[in-house]
């Protein structure tokens, strides 16, 4: 049995849910920075499958939470298209979108959420959420590349809990009723108990869920009262980390970094045609060159066919054992009840059904390219008309 | 009587005779979480003190069983390929890994006895 390294506890950032953490029994783990719960008593595969079943409540107040503000929403989002790939300019009030901040050579330095504001008196404020060890970097590089006319508003001051699965919109409903009809990747500025909170229909599970933004002061508060509802129980990063793999997300840093671009991370779908059509934003020439010849290497999902988990890192080889690529997320999917993982593989090879060999301790084991998400979304699209 | 010693890697070595009961420890699995694969080594393999003899998987990583001491591998626990779970509910008990024949039972005595073993797992945090 290997140690695993341990940093002191001190140095670590606290969310305003930490101590709740710490009071349910947590296993506090230093993640960005942050001190984080990797797991509860209950554990990774309980969590897991809890989630996929009934409602799981994820602190993810490490992520950043900023606001672009400018003089109207055609002013910010041509801000904000100078320097991601995604059709900002066409979001309507209260629409939230994927996309990623990318470098001059078509890179990704960091992959986001954005809404636009769904209150027609703050017609231009754009609401960001960032990757937690991207969040300095990424304001710094807002701050460096924004026009004069748009300004970016740290929101550090704020909480992120993320309720997801099939009975979240109920749990939910009984404090916001004005949740129940938002659809999938849509935004609302409501009240939960009383407490003013933005939440958006979205999550990083592959369920139906929301995302409830909130000043630190408060955030306890609504912790409390969606963990006294039966349905849901606390959720730590290990079980978000397996939710995410299996319902084929990217995680940054692993996934997708600064020597991807979106379309080897098969990201396309996050960048709209016009976009697509018109460049404008940095590494375009790279991006356009990528989508009118194809793409080297691209991401995919793998699928062991024995038992043996294939981990970040793993070799992919071809049926003749040429090595054709990497794994950059991969482990034990509870859900799927067997190994999952994604990676880059040689676009020759990418075809969904190729049969590939992960290279794991030595020993060559079969698997196959499949498609993603390895369970079905089960997002919400709105109240049926 | 069956005497246990303990490493500071967390395994523990049951002796039963001139054979060897080798597993990890009941903090060991707790602190794994969820054991979700376990990789077993062949039969009749010799292994040194120190060296990799199974593979225990957890939802989150991947984590060797080393070898207490030097001997040859005379039974695996195969029913732990079906239900790894059992490592997280009786290490010490049905979750063993590896039976081993052991080379040089003076290797044992730089191992530590169960109360050395419960003594070092306390000053862990």
């Amino acid at each position: 049995m290997a140690e695993t390294q341990t940093i002191p506890a001190e140095t670590l950032l606290r969310t305003p849910l930490h101590a709740r953490h710490v009071a349910l029994g947590a296993r506090m783990v230093p993640f960005a920075g942050y001190d984080m719960p990797v797991q509860y008593p209950t554990g990774i595969l309980a969590e897991h499958l809890w989630t996929r079943e009934n409602a799981g409540l994820f602190d993810v107040s490490h992520m950043g939470q900023a606001f672009l503000i400018g003089p109207d929403h055609e002013t910010t989002a041509r801000a904000l298209e100078a320097l991601a790939p995604a059709d900002f300019v066409g979001l309507k009030p209260a629409q939230q979108r994927y996309s990623q901040f990318l470098n001059d050579e078509g890179g990704i330095l960091d992959d986001f959420m954005v809404a636009r504001s769904p209150d027609p008196a703050e017609d231009g404020v754009l609401a960001l959420v960032v990757n937690a060890a991207c969040k300095e970097q990424d304001y710094a590089h807002l701050a460096a590349r924004l026009p004069k006319s748009v300004r970016l508003l740290r929101a550090d001051r704020r909480a992120l809990l993320a309720l997801q699965g099939p009975k979240a919109a109920e749990v939910l409903a009984r404090h916001c009723p004005d949740t129940a009809d938002m659809a999938f990747m849509t935004v609302r500025t409501t009240r939960f108990d009383g407490i003013p909170v933005n939440v958006s229909r979205s999550g990083y599970t592959g369920e139906d869920g929301y995302e409830i933004s909130v000043a630190n002061a408060h955030a306890d508060e609504i912790a409390s009262a969606l963990l006294r509802a039966p349905e849901v129980k606390p959720i730590g990063l290990g079980a978000r980390d397996s939710l995410r793999l299996e319902a084929g997300l990217c995680l940054y840093g692993h996934d997708i970094d600064t020597t991807t671009s979106p379309v080897e991370a098969s990201l396309v779908w996050s960048m709209q045609k016009r976009r697509r059509e018109e460049g404008g934003f940095p590494g375009a020439d790279r991006i356009r060159r990528e989508l009118a010849e194809g793409v080297a290497r691209r991401r995919v999902g793998i699928l062991p066919e024995g038992k043996a988990p294939a981990r970040e890192g793993t070799e992919i080889a071809d049926a003749e054992g040429r090595v054709i690529g990497t794994v950059t997320s991969g482990g034990f999917g509870p859900s799927i009840g067997g190994p999952v993982a994604m990676g880059y593989v040689e676009a020759a090879s990418a075809e969904v059904g190729t049969a590939v060999q992960l290279m794991v301790r030595g020993k060559a084991l079969p698997a196959r390219i499949v498609p993603m998400p390895f369970v079905p979304q089960r997002y919400f699209r709105g109240p049926s008309a | 009587m069956a005497e246990t010693r303990y490493t500071k890697d967390h395994e523990y070595i049951r002796i039963e005779g001139d054979t060897a009961v080798v597993g990890i420890t009941d903090y060991a699995q707790s602190q794994l979480g969820d054991v979700v694969f376990v990789e077993l080594p062949e039969i009749g393999k010799s292994v040194g003190k120190g060296d990799e003899a199974a593979v225990v998987e957890s939802v989150k990583a991947a984590s060797e069983v080393y070898a207490p001491v030097s001997g040859e591998v005379t039974a695996v626990n195969s029913a732990l390929e079906a239900s790894p779970g059992t490592v997280n509910e009786d290490p010490l008990g049905s979750g063993w890994f590896v039976k081993l024949r052991i080379s040089d039972a003076s290797e044992l005595s730089g191992l530590m006895s169960e109360d050395e073993y419960k003594a070092f797992v306390s000053t862990l945090s």
